[in-house]
């Protein structure tokens, strides 16, 4: 062990100790959170109110679902970049579907859920069978779903639910103000926590994304895990287009338009590498927090609309930047010599 | 602490008062507004209260005809009234980050939310909740459902709009009359063919007599195919006298067409567009007059709506009256809403006052 953990130490994935699982670019996400609470708190009228956390846990909700498994996929060197127009489609279908008189809700939801692992599978399909770049491939079902959406759908939009349902879905759990749907995505985030973090699984994830010919060498299924994620984040996205269809009780072609970019944010944000390899699941999910709070925290501070997105921009590249200069650093500090190391 | 525990139980047993009152004179059916008293604080004589939040929620931020609503016409009627004006938004026309928005407010304490709603569900849950934490809530250009709002802003009625539209064409085609036709987007646009009807009813009036439709024809509210139909509808009547467009695209494109033809001056053209894509063909003779309504007016009003509104002056059910500044007086009607007008009409002495 300790002769070969130096030479492992670079690409090896985050060992389920308190420093693998807590990098130092995750450590940076959650005292920024802090900060920004802590912050905002102080200095923005209504920040401190549990009200705040409410509209900011509803709005992160589809956002947190949703970077769950995009994780996974960008740790092995993919991207999804449909999982938006799955939410747009599977809303389309699930409005259609109520419409024609579909009135179950178990039915309701089953039927998106498993539109979502088809429409995943598509995309898998063409990444694994035919050896496309998912980048291509996902921008390309990205116009086709959302296309479809409006096939299905038009510009009208479906909203004669009954209204307990539209009030369940953001009822907060018994005591707090916040929305129980909260707990579904903290099940979702254990799942996909210990797959990544604690299982051969999430081993075999690192390796595909630091190096697929090697991994495929050494034994692992590339190709069917890679099939897998992309058919699991079709799943994911598909429970996020039955929350936002419920949340905004409105099911419409054109919901959850540009969703995707705020998740690939998220995900970079948390310390996700976009080459792959690197990253972890509890910087991202403190990634989305982050974001959510601000975002929220900078409207009640009448910070107008368009310096939101350049607030947004800016953090997405420091993202991009900011783990490849943690990582020089400590690298620079590693090859420095041990007794200067030492030097608190 | 004691004064608003005595003020609270005070305005419990008032209201509960007044609704037994209501309830009564729903039963017997008569003596109506007698139980409408001062009691529960509304002043219907009285004036706005000064110091109040007012925000502009439009469809979207950094559009041209929101800016127009918002910043001519809800900001100086605020000011009017001593409030405090803002207008916020999201930077794209969707429904969820309006809800956002509608958050943001209501977290903010904001007396009053004058919001155009980009869908008439979707923002209903952030409307209800806003309500109950406090905010009045005026819906203005697009509406939501009645019960999420306390009143809608209307620009203008369907019979408003059809009469403004023949009276247009009428003036503009001369006293000699003739044939004309309508350009409209898609066929079975509710709205569209709701004026369309109305039009007719207008035409069958004897000082219209010698006016004629002998066509309606569909450009899609698509440029290139409103561009087209224009074309057709000047090769299949040669006698064509005048054409009403009742839709931005549509009139923008035949104006268009028409400017280019030799029909320039010749056929007249009339519709419902906005005085930015109108402006070259009212300067070069192509349009003599088209129609849509003020947008400052409307922000003007639906300031005005919310104001008394929060000023317990309405209510918003139907029969209230008030005043609003320079537009003089309004009366609540159906379902909560306040007819603007009539369209306003745009032509070469007025259109460069205008930029949306």
């Amino acid at each position: 062990m300790a002769v070969e953990t130096p030479v492992r130490e670079p690409v090896s994935p985050p060992r389920a100790t308190a420093r693998g699982l807590l990098g130092s670019w995750d450590l940076l996400v959650l005292v920024a959170l802090v900060l920004v609470v802590v912050v905002g708190t102080l200095t923005i009228d209504g920040v401190g109110n549990p009200r705040f956390y409410r509209f900011v846990v509803l709005e992160a909700i589809p956002i947190a679902l949703i970077a769950l498994p995009m994780t996974l996929i960008v740790i092995t060197g993919e991207i999804d970049l449909s999982v938006a127009s799955t939410v747009g489609l599977t809303c389309s279908v699930m409005g259609k579907l109520w419409q024609s008189g579909l009135t179950s809700l178990p039915a309701l939801i089953a039927i998106s859920l498993v539109l979502g692992a088809v429409l995943g599978a598509v995309n898998g399909l063409f990444v694994t069978v035919f050896g496309l770049p998912s980048l291509a491939v996902t921008i390309g079902t990205l116009a086709l779903y959302r296309g479809l959406a409006y096939v299905v759908l038009g510009d009208k939009a479906v909203a004669d639910y009954p209204v307990e349902w539209t009030r369940d879905m953001i009822a907060p759990i018994p005591g707090t103000v916040i929305p129980w749907f909260v707990l579904v995505v903290a099940a979702l985030a254990v799942l996909f926590g210990v797959l990544l973090h604690a299982t051969p699984i999430g081993r075999g994830l690192y390796a595909i994304g630091n190096n697929a010919e090697a991994s495929a060498y050494s034994g692992i299924a590339v190709m069917r895990t890679k099939f897998w994620l992309f058919v699991a984040t079709g799943v994911v996205a598909a429970l996020a287009g039955v929350f936002w269809t419920f949340r905004f009780a409105s099911a419409r072609a054109d919901n959850a338009d540009g969703l995707e970019l705020s998740v690939v944010a998220a995900v970079l944000l948390g310390g996700v590498s976009i080459f792959g390899g690197r990253g972890g699941l509890l910087g991202v999910v403190a990634a989305v927090a982050l974001l959510g709070t601000l975002r929220n925290a900078l409207q009640l501070a009448d910070v107008p609309a368009n310096a939101l997105t350049i607030v947004t921009g800016t953090l997405l590249i420091a993202s991009v930047v900011g783990p490849n200069v943690v990582r020089m650093a400590r690298g620079r500090l590693r090859r420095r010599p041990p007794e200067e190391r030492t030097q608190p | 602490m004691r004064i608003t525990g005595v003020r609270l139980v005070a305005t419990t047993v008032l209201a509960a008062l007044t609704l037994a009152m209501g309830a009564c004179a729903d039963d017997s059916g008569s003596d109506a507004g007698a139980g409408s008293g001062t009691d529960t604080g509304s002043n219907s004589s009285g004036t706005i209260k000064e110091g109040l939040k007012v925000a502009f929620l439009p469809k979207q931020v950094n559009n041209p005809y929101f800016d127009t609503s918002d910043n001519k016409g809800g900001k100086v009627a605020v000011g009017e009234f001593k409030g405090t004006f803002s207008q916020t938004g999201p930077s794209e026309a969707s429904p969820s980050a309006q809800v956002s928005y509608i958050n943001t407010l209501s977290q903010q304490q904001t007396d009053v939310i004058v919001v155009s709603a980009n869908d008439k569900d979707a923002i209903c849950g952030a409307l209800t909740e806003a309500k109950s934490a406090g905010a009045k809530i005026v819906t203005y250009d697009s509406d939501t459902k009645p019960e999420c709002r306390d009143v809608f802003v209307n620009q203008a009625t369907a019979d408003g709009i059809a009469k403004s539209q023949i009276k247009l064409i009428s003036d503009a085609v001369g006293a000699d009359g003739g044939e004309i036709a309508i350009l409209s987007a898609t066929a079975n646009a509710t709205n569209q063919n709701a004026w369309i009807e109305m039009m007719k009813t207008e035409l069958a009036k004897p000082e219209y007599s010698k006016l004629k439709l002998v066509d309606t024809v569909y450009g899609d509210d698509k440029d290139e195919k409103s561009f087209q139909e224009a074309q057709g509808l000047l090769a299949k009547h040669p006698n064509l006298k005048g054409i009403i467009s009742p839709t931005t695209v549509g009139v923008a494109a035949a104006a268009r067409y028409l400017s280019g033809s030799s029909y320039k001056g010749k056929v007249q053209l009339t519709g419902l567009g906005t005085p930015n894509q109108m402006r070259a063909f009212v300067k070069d003779g192509t349009v003599k007059a088209f129609a849509l309504w003020n947008p400052a007016d409307l922000g003007y009003l639906a300031a005005y709506a919310g104001g008394a509104l929060a000023s317990g002056m309405i209510t918003g059910k139907e029969g209230d009256k008030f005043k609003a500044g320079k537009l003089g007086d309004y009366t609540v009607g159906a379902n909560g809403e306040i007819v603007l007008g009539d369209p306003f009409t745009f032509d070469s002495s007025n259109i460069d006052q205008f930029n949306f």
